[in-house]
């Protein structure tokens, strides 16, 4: 429930300020920013992502060592399944189907 | 111990860990408690308690927003998936919670418009591409969830999204601390603070654990050494008989929180005079519900709820356990009429429930063992 995923920003979405493009683990995902906005976020940032918001900044080798232990934590399953379900921008949400985490 | 190894520094854990059987005074017995669910979780996990002296005892705490919705409110947020034109959304924790008619994946199969979401914002989405259908999101969640929700509400009304409506069941977490420390059954020498809810509501609003109740509490990250540096601050402390917050987790919690999320919580919640949590009775000003700017968007206004207080199976001890009274074995029907699979109380369903973790990690350890061979 308090998944903190860590992920690197793409891109700032040139249609919406407060969304962005996130690499999770290889998946791109639209995620709201609204919350870091104060830190300054720019493309190559990392940042902790909860229910598809970035809660804060971090450094790389933190997101590292948040990747490390969400694997170790049986939690990674989760973490990516959560970051699929994220609807990307232009389609609709259809995670509905996958089995309950 | 083996999972350490995987861990960043394992040399420094054990460096901790032995500065940990220094600190404690052997003629103590202490008791901290782990308020996050998430700590509860990695505690299990990585063996913690094999790495801490015997009289350190870990006490779990309440922070796992799953386990502490009472029933009666998974039967009030499933009473609106009843209506025809709604779909009923919800993370993916709460699909396996027992509803007095079953969880929400039960009723589902009976043909209720039940979906997962992993955002808000995905149930906002939903909202907006299905403008002939009602989309109910069925909020839960401390601190670190309640901006999220708080965020999409200001969407929905700047978009003018009428089809959308949230069950707002968020919780605050200083209340619930306060009332483990009124509690006359718990005796608690000092905090692990949770990781991050504290990202969002910052260290701040923890001082009064230390001034007036005199309790050291230390905001700690996840990982192995982060708990093991928390207990050892915590020793520290007790040891030089001070009482005050500090923060390990310095790399991801700000001492004053995150301004941004506090402010659209300040725009879009209004506390409750009072709120019921499993096991732990009613709490005043401990959950948030929507302000009346955003009374549009508020289910608890646009349906008609029952409302009915729903009490726990009377055999399942899921308040001691949430309370830290009892541990998850002691409970009467855990393992046996209480698994992850045949869930009877919430703490067995959630990863962060201390019965699922403990289940997941001790139970069956401890099974292995009795097997003769």
């Amino acid at each position: 429930m308090c998944l903190a995923i860590p992920g690197k920003i793409v891109e700032l979405s040139a249609s919406d300020p407060h969304r962005a493009l996130v690499d999770v683990v290889g998946v791109r995902r639209g995620v709201d920013i609204s919350l870091v906005e104060p830190d300054g976020i720019a493309p190559g940032d990392w940042v902790l992502i909860h229910v598809g918001f970035a809660m804060s900044k971090i450094r790389e080798d933190e997101a590292q060592d948040q990747l490390r232990m969400l694997t170790a934590l049986g939690e990674a399953e989760a973490a990516m399944q959560e970051a699929q379900g994220y609807s990307s921008d232009d389609a609709d949400p259809q995670p509905e189907e996958r089995p309950s985490p | 111990m083996k999972y350490i190894d995987e861990f960043r520094e394992p040399e420094l854990i054990s460096r901790t860990s032995e500065e940990i059987r220094r600190l404690a005074d052997p003629a103590r017995h202490y008791r901290m408690m782990e308020v996050c669910g998430g700590h509860t979780h990695a505690i299990y996990r990585f063996g913690l308690k094999d790495l801490l002296p015997s009289n350190i005892e870990l006490v779990h705490g309440p922070g796992c927003p799953v386990c502490v919705l009472p029933m009666g409110r998974i039967d009030d947020g499933l009473s609106m998936a009843a209506h025809p034109d709604v779909i009923f959304t919800a993370f993916g924790d709460m699909m396996r919670v027992p509803g007095t008619q079953g969880s929400p994946l039960e009723h589902k199969a009976r043909g209720a418009d039940i979906r997962i979401v992993y955002s808000p914002a995905d149930a906002l989405k939903l909202a907006r591409n299905n403008p002939s259908k009602h989309v109910m999101f069925f909020a839960i969640g401390f601190e670190t969830t309640a901006p999220s929700t708080a965020l999409t509400l200001m969407r929905a009304k700047a978009e003018g999204i009428r089809n959308f409506s949230v069950f707002c069941n968020h919780v605050t977490i200083i209340p619930a601390i306060r009332a483990i420390l009124d509690s006359p059954d718990m005796r608690i020498d000092a905090f692990i603070g949770p990781g991050h809810v504290s990202t969002v509501i910052g260290c701040r609003p923890y001082e009064w654990i230390a001034r007036h109740e005199n309790k050291p509490i230390v905001v700690s990250g996840f990982e192995p050494l982060d708990v093991l540096q928390s207990v050892a601050m915590l020793l520290r402390q007790l040891q030089h008989g001070e009482a005050k917050v500090e923060n390990q987790y310095r790399r991801v919690v700000p001492w004053d929180g995150n301004k941004a999320a506090l402010k659209a919580m300040a725009q879009v919640f209004t506390l409750r005079s009072y709120f019921e949590w499993r096991g732990m009775g009613f709490i005043s000003q401990s959950a948030l519900a929507l302000n009346e700017d955003f009374a549009d968007w508020d289910a608890e206004r646009r349906f008609e709820i029952p409302g009915i207080r729903v009490t726990d199976p009377k055999a399942a001890q899921c308040g001691e356990v949430l309370k830290g009274v009892l541990k998850p074995a002691q409970c009467k029907l855990f393992g046996n009429e209480c698994t992850p699979e045949r869930p009877v109380g919430a703490l067995m369903v959630s990863s962060e429930g201390s019965c699922a973790a403990y289940y997941q990690y001790e139970h069956r350890k401890h099974a292995l063992v009795s097997i003769p061979a």
